[in-house]
This record gives structure tokens, C-alpha cells and sequence, in this order.
């Protein structure tokens, strides 16, 4: 069993009925449930009706978070040892029809990344790659990984999926979290946007948090690509996602992040954009729907929007991100998968936490607890 | 004067550092609690590191540290945790956390009293953090433990003690000292645990993220010693009988 099995037992259709027939009413019953909703007060939360509930929305949010996590925002950046990839995803500045130039970094690049990286202060290291066995496949992993873990507290990956001997053997080399997101979990527009290479496999990619779960991972992220297919549909499902792994890997940490999709090479144009009150409606449904869940976002979004979404539910942040491999000893404008949109220094971005009365948390574990 | 182990307490509240909007704000509210024990995530800090930010904050005159194994998930790695912690900074005090659902961060009775066993041979003054289980709380005992701390409520829920019939059993059988710990969110909480004989209260998220933290540490240090002597002064308890106006039992004197 998997959650492949239950993913099959829903219609997309059918959750989307749901989400567009609540009621004012239903939205106002899923708000007083105070982080602690079904599944269907999180699709009133999701929908239409709920956005003259907004302000409220956010309001409760800010209090159940800020009673769970505190005045305080979990800080971490992002390594990105390559981009090469055997994958043709049309959104992405990696597919592998885009002519880019393409780099995987060396031991001797590595070192030279982690200790620009440790100046400014970072303890979570975020380790990203694309899909590419031969050039950064599961050894490169590994080997990245040991290196890493005398320099950092906490390594985390989003990287290609892997089965579960792998992860166990990364958790040995100190691997805390993994970020694997479905992009859609619309199975059947699924193979629209992921054509070519592994990541075509649907089924492979949505069992990767079992896999994870098995290989007792400390933390998973999940995340649905936001612009590719509804967001108000995609996020309920990934609402039962969360539900069965919290059932099912009870010792696993959760999070959920929201990538919103930016402009990049290739210029995909999303569908299905979504707006920044359409974002934030989903940001505080998710903090009323789980009041424990950690939420997190990026630095795509722009610094307007993250200086107000931090005090809606968001709990960890990246900062001074540069998304080209190499970018933070050697800066280019050249390889990036995406381009950021929040370019603020790290202490910049702390100053700024502080005068909203947030403490930056730069280390919140530690090695010897791997 | 409260005894946990060698140490001994003037203050029965001890405080928590997390969730605080900045470590100087922490450090004003401690000041303020009166308290003289603190609790601390060891990984939050850097223990390698002796100008870490947080360490800095909390080397305050007459408060000892109480360093908590909060990220652990088994007995294993809470001894591990607790060792590192006595190294580093000095202390045999270690505050015992293993909740390996992150979720809840419901405490796993069964890795706690084994972790005591161990910590306890090694010559630790163990404080464990649990389920508000009076016979968890004897076996604790058999195992050296050196005070319970059971949970009032989830932690961080703010939801005061709603574990009360149960933590009177503790209060009642034990023969260390009892802390109230997790869920205590308001001053009256803390009071009500005090009244009802508890030895001392930990209280964190309700002071760390109070619209203003250092007068909320003086409205809980003022509660916690209110809720103390009236203990001590002996409590006037609701009566739940009814006085008979027909007294039953009177015709034996005739």
C-alpha cells in the first residue's frame, strides 16, 4: 500500500465540485475549528467563498502560529551543486532542451561554496540538483553530503527521487530533510508537463514520501507547483497527502512550501496563475487547517510580499539564495533555474525580521542528534 | 526552598527560551521571572561555539541552565544528547524530552524511563518531561529520577491543566518533587498547579510570546508564589457534602 492507492480512489472532478459548492457558512465553521480541521472544512478554506473571510483568515493564522512557533522565523539557503538534468519539464529552467550552459560542481567548488555560505552565517544548507544519475546521481549525493556535514547542523535535499536504501544510507551522511514536491497531482496533466526522463513517472514520484517515510527521514516538504492546474484542487489533495503520511510516518516532521512559478529560460506562461490574495488565502488555510504544520517560502517571492507573509503562518525562509551552481563564491548571471525575486542580503532580511519583531533562527539542529 | 537533586530553588517557576521575538527581550523576561532554573534546547545553540548568541544571553547571576534533549527520538540519543550537554557546558542537570511524534510532541513514556535508568547510573540529576501517568511516575522513581515533570496540556496549547485528576494522583504519591510542565497559558494556570500542591510550574510559550513578555514573567512569578502559600496556608476546600438539616446518626446518642 501506498498513497498512490488512495490517490486513484479520488476524482478531480469530484474534489473540485466539493471546493466550489462551500458556503459561507462552511468557511465560517472551518475557521472556529482553530488549526485543528477536516478535510472538508480545509476545502471551504480553498474556496471561493472564503475570500471574504480573508482578514479573519489571516488573523487566526497569526495567532496560531505565533502560538506554536513563537515570534520566530527559521532561516536556511540553497546550494545548488548542478544543473544538469535528463528531465524536459516545460516549466523548468533545467529542462534539458534549454540552452544553458551546465555545471556540476566539483569537491574543490563545493568547499568554496560551503565556506561563502558559512560567512554569512547559515547553518541549514539546502543541497539542489537536477536529475542527473551520471553527473550528480545518489554517489555525488553521498559524497557532497559527508563533505558537507563537518561544515553545517542540518543538510537538506531537493533533488531527484531515490529509493528508500538510498535514503537510509543519506540519513547516515546526515541527511535531516527531503523536499520532494508532485508538482501536479493532477494524474492525468501530469505527463503534459513532465514529457521526458524519470520524472515522467507519476506513480514513482508521488511514492517517494512513503519511500522517505520508510527510511525513517527525519522531515519531508511537499509542495504543488503553483500555476500549473488549479490551486484551490491541487492543495486538497495534497491535504490527503499530508493526512495519510501523518498516519501512517507518525515520527516524520511535516512541511509544506508554495512555489509560485516565476519567469525563466524557456518561458513557460502558467495557466493557472495565482494571485498574491489568492496566495495568501492558501497560506492561512493551511495554518487553520494544521496549526503544526511548518510553512515556508521562498525567496521567488518578492521581498513586499515575504515581509507581510511572515506574520500570516510562514515559519522557515530562505535568504541571499543564488540559484546557479557555484553562484555564491563565483556570482553569474547565466546558469540560474529561476531568478529571485527577494535579492536581499541575508542581514538585511534579518534586520528587517527584527523590526517586525521577529528572532531569526539560524541553527534548530544539530549533528550529533543524526 | 525546593531541592531537585544537589540544587536548590528559591523560585518555583522555571522559564523556557524559545519563541521569543529576540534573545534581549528572553534575557529582560527571565530577569524579571525571578526564576533561577532555565530550560534550553541543546540544539539550538552551538555548543562547540562559546559566543553563541543564545548561550550569551542566558549567563545570568543565581540562574542555573537545564539543557532538554527536545529532537530526540529514543533513549539512545537522549543519552547521547545529555553527555554532550554535561561536557559542554558543566551540568548534571539535564531536562529529559523524547517525543518522537513531531507533531504533538506527546512525550514516549517507555524510552523516558529507560534513558532515566541509564542517566541516572551515570550520576545525572534527571527532571523528565511525561505523560501526566502516576504509575510512569513510580517507576520513575525506582529508576532515580530526580523530580516528574507531567505535561498540564499539549505543549504550547495554552490550555492550562487538563490532565487535573491525574497530576492530583502524582501530587499526591510522589516522593520527588512534581513540575507542572506544557500547557500552562495563563498566570491562573500556574496558580491553580501551585494551589493544588505541585512543587514548581515550567512556563514558556505563555510569557515568550505575551504582548509584553517581561511583564507577563512578573504576573506568573507573582501567581507561582500566590498559588504556593495557599498551599501552604492550607486551602479552604469546596465542601461536596451536603449539611443534613435531619441529622441521620443522632439517635445513637440516646
Amino acid at each position: 500500500m501506498s498513497f498512490y492507492h488512495e490517490h486513484i480512489s479520488y476524482s478531480w472532478e469530484e474534489i473540485g465540485n466539493q471546493i466550489y459548492q462551500s458556503t459561507p457558512e462552511d468557511v465560517a465553521r472551518a475557521i472556529r475549528k482553530d488549526g485543528e480541521g477536516t478535510l472538508s472544512d480545509f476545502m471551504a478554506l480553498v474556496s471561493p467563498a472564503a475570500d471574504n473571510f480573508l482578514e479573519q483568515m489571516a488573523q487566526k493564522s497569526h495567532l496560531l502560529t505565533q502560538k506554536r512557533f513563537g515570534n520566530t522565523m527559521q532561516l536556511y539557503i540553497p546550494l545548488y551543486l548542478s544543473n544538469a538534468c535528463t528531465n524536459g519539464c516545460v516549466y523548468c529552467g533545467f529542462n534539458k532542451h534549454n540552452k544553458i550552459a551546465r555545471k556540476t560542481l566539483t569537491h574543490q567548488e563545493i568547499e568554496e561554496e560551503a565556506m561563502a555560505i558559512k560567512q554569512m552565517g547559515f547553518e541549514h544548507l539546502l543541497l539542489v540538483a537536477g536529475e542527473h544519475p551520471r553527473e550528480a546521481g545518489f554517489n555525488y549525493l553521498q559524497k557532497a553530503m559527508k563533505q558537507l556535514r563537518q561544515h553545517f547542523s542540518l543538510l537538506s535535499v531537493e533533488v531527484q527521487p531515490m529509493n528508500t536504501d538510498e535514503y537510509r544510507a543519506l540519513s547516515g551522511e546526515g541527511l535531516n530533510t527531503v523536499y520532494i514536491y508532485q508538482e501536479t497531482y493532477n494524474k492525468s496533466h501530469y505527463p503534459m508537463y513532465h514529457p521526458q526522463g524519470k520524472k515522467a513517472n507519476f506513480r514513482y514520484r508521488l511514492e517517494t514520501p512513503d519511500r522517505l517515510g520508510k527510511a525513517n527521514v527525519h522531515k519531508i516538504g511537499l509542495g504543488a507547483l503553483l500555476g500549473l492546474e488549479d490551486w484551490r484542487i491541487e492543495n486538497v489533495f495534497m491535504a490527503l497527502h499530508l493526512r495519510y503520511l501523518q498516519k501512517h510516518y507518525w515520527k516524520t516532521r511535516y512541511s509544506v512550501a508554495f512555489p509560485r512559478l516565476r519567469p525563466h529560460a524557456g518561458s513557460f506562461a502558467p495557466q493557472h496563475p495565482v494571485s498574491d490574495r489568492q496566495l495568501v488565502q492558501l497560506i492561512t488555510a493551511w495554518r487553520l487547517f494544521d496549526e503544526n504544520i511548518e510553512l515556508s517560502l521562498t525567496t521567488r517571492e518578492t521581498p513586499y510580499f515575504r515581509d507581510h507573509a511572515c506574520k500570516l503562518g510562514i515559519t522557515s525562509m530562505s535568504a541571499g539564495s543564488r540559484t546557479e551552481p557555484g553562484g555564491y563564491a563565483r556570482p553569474s548571471k547565466e546558469l540560474p533555474q529561476f531568478d529571485v525575486s527577494d535579492a536581499r542580503s541575508p542581514e538585511s532580511l534579518v534586520g528587517k525580521l527584527q523590526s517586525l519583531g521577529y528572532e531569526a533562527i539560524w541553527k534548530d539542529w544539530d549533528q550529533a542528534l543524526q | 526552598m525546593l531541592e531537585i537533586g544537589k540544587s536548590t530553588f528559591q523560585s518555583r517557576l522555571f522559564t523556557g527560551t524559545g519563541k521569543f521575538r529576540s534573545n534581549q527581550e528572553m534575557k529582560e523576561a527571565m530577569e524579571a521571572s525571578g526564576t533561577e532554573l532555565i530550560t534550553m534546547a541543546l540544539k539550538r545553540v552551538d555548543l562547540n561555539n562559546p559566543n553563541d548568541s543564545m548561550l550569551q544571553h542566558l549567563k545570568l547571576p543565581g540562574i542555573a541552565l537545564l539543557p532538554n534533549t527536545s529532537g530526540v527520538r529514543n533513549a539512545k540519543e537522549a543519552v547521547f544528547d545529555a553527555q554532550l550537554a554535561r561536557e559542554a557546558l558543566g551540568t548534571s542537570l539535564i531536562k529529559l524530552e523524547i517525543h518522537p511524534d513531531p507533531r504533538y510532541l506527546l512525550p514516549d513514556g517507555e524510552e523516558t524511563l529507560k534513558a532515566t535508568y541509564e542517566l541516572a547510573k551515570e550520576g545525572f540529576t534527571v527532571l523528565p518531561y511525561i505523560q501526566a501517568d502516576p504509575v510512569l511516575c513510580k517507576k520513575l522513581e525506582d529508576a532515580g529520577t530526580a523530580a516528574v515533570m507531567p505535561l498540564g496540556a499539549p505543549i504550547g496549547s495554552n490550555k492550562g491543566l487538563l490532565t487535573r485528576d491525574f497530576l492530583r494522583i502524582i501530587i499526591e504519591q510522589s516522593q520527588v518533587p512534581v513540575v507542572v510542565d506544557a500547557g500552562i497559558g495563563a498566570p491562573s494556570h500556574a496558580a491553580d498547579a501551585m494551589e493544588m500542591g505541585a512543587d514548581a510550574v515550567l512556563v514558556n510559550t505563555a510569557i515568550a510570546v505575551a504582548g509584553n513578555p517581561k511583564c507577563m514573567a512578573i504576573a506568573f512569578k507573582q501567581a507561582v508564589k500566590a498559588g504556593r502559600m495557599a498551599y501552604e496556608a492550607k486551602l479552604a476546600t469546596p465542601s461536596v457534602q451536603a449539611n443534613a438539616s435531619s441529622p441521620l446518626t443522632q439517635f445513637l446518642e440516646h
